[in-house]
């Protein structure tokens, strides 16, 4: 995870297309700026980011459903539950899948494991709109083709 | 069992917390009830899942963008429950 770059996801452990489901790594770097503010002697990772960490496991499986020809935006975040603190260092998996492929949208299922144990768990949105510029486009290809390769398997 | 109508109203106030007295059939969800695109996402979803179908959104859309539509045609609730019937329609054939 490089928190101030919102870069996530480590790497994909395993991926489904026909079932929409992904299974991604995410290590908690031991320092970053974010932690000096959340929370000064007490580095936790920001609920935000957690969310926003099943959100991009969930991304990264619907882009690959797509074949990265459109870009999924998160639109709406439900039920989210941020069940314990989540610290500098530990290895997180992240589990997503996919709840409704519908027209223009999707909604999905995510949720964040240590050990086995959930740590958060929540219902994503996305809006699948057109990619606004080919800078982005280049840059979750980019990001996908790092993330598949860091895979342990 | 519930009409079309009766099911898409019940969605619709639970989605959006609108009283369901207030939904009737000649009301356009947008303009009269004040939905925006992003509660509709909710509407829509809720719909295909009850109603095990899939609302061509992104082809209505397409449609309005280039005025070959208009909201009406889509989004009176009337004539979205005959887009929904006609939708269970083709699933069922």
């Amino acid at each position: 995870m490089l928190l101030e770059y919102f870069q996530m996801i480590d790497a994909v452990e395993a991926l489904d297309l026909e079932n929409g489901t992904i299974l991604a790594r995410a290590e908690v770097p031991l320092e970053s700026p974010v932690f000096e503010g959340h929370f000064p002697g007490s580095p936790l990772v920001p609920g935000v980011l957690l969310i926003e960490t099943m959100a991009q496991a969930s991304g990264f499986m619907l882009l690959s459903r797509m074949k990265f020809e459109k870009m999924p935006f998160l639109a709406n975040v439900n039920s989210a539950k941020l069940r314990t603190f989540v610290e500098p260092g530990q290895v997180l998996m992240v589990e997503a899948e996919l709840e409704h492929d519908g027209s223009g949208f999707a909604a999905t299922r995510a949720r964040i494991l240590r050990d086995g144990k959930k740590l958060c768990d929540s219902k994503l949105m996305f809006r699948i709109m057109p990619f606004p510029n080919s800078t982005l486009k280049d840059n979750m290809l980019e990001r996908y083709s790092q993330i598949t390769q860091n895979s342990a398997g | 069992m519930s009409t079309t109508f009766e099911a898409v109203a019940e969605i619709i106030s639970d989605t959006s917390d609108i009283p369901l007295e207030e939904i009737t059939p000649e009301k356009n969800a947008f303009t009269d009830l004040g939905i925006d695109s992003l509660d509709f996402l909710d509407i829509a979803f809720a719909i295909d899942k009850q109603f095990g179908i899939k609302i061509p959104l992104e082809k209505w859309t397409e449609e309005l963008n280039e005025n070959k539509a208009s909201v009406d045609e889509y989004f009176i609730l009337s004539k979205l429950c005959d887009r929904i019937d006609e939708l269970i329609a083709a699933k069922d054939a």
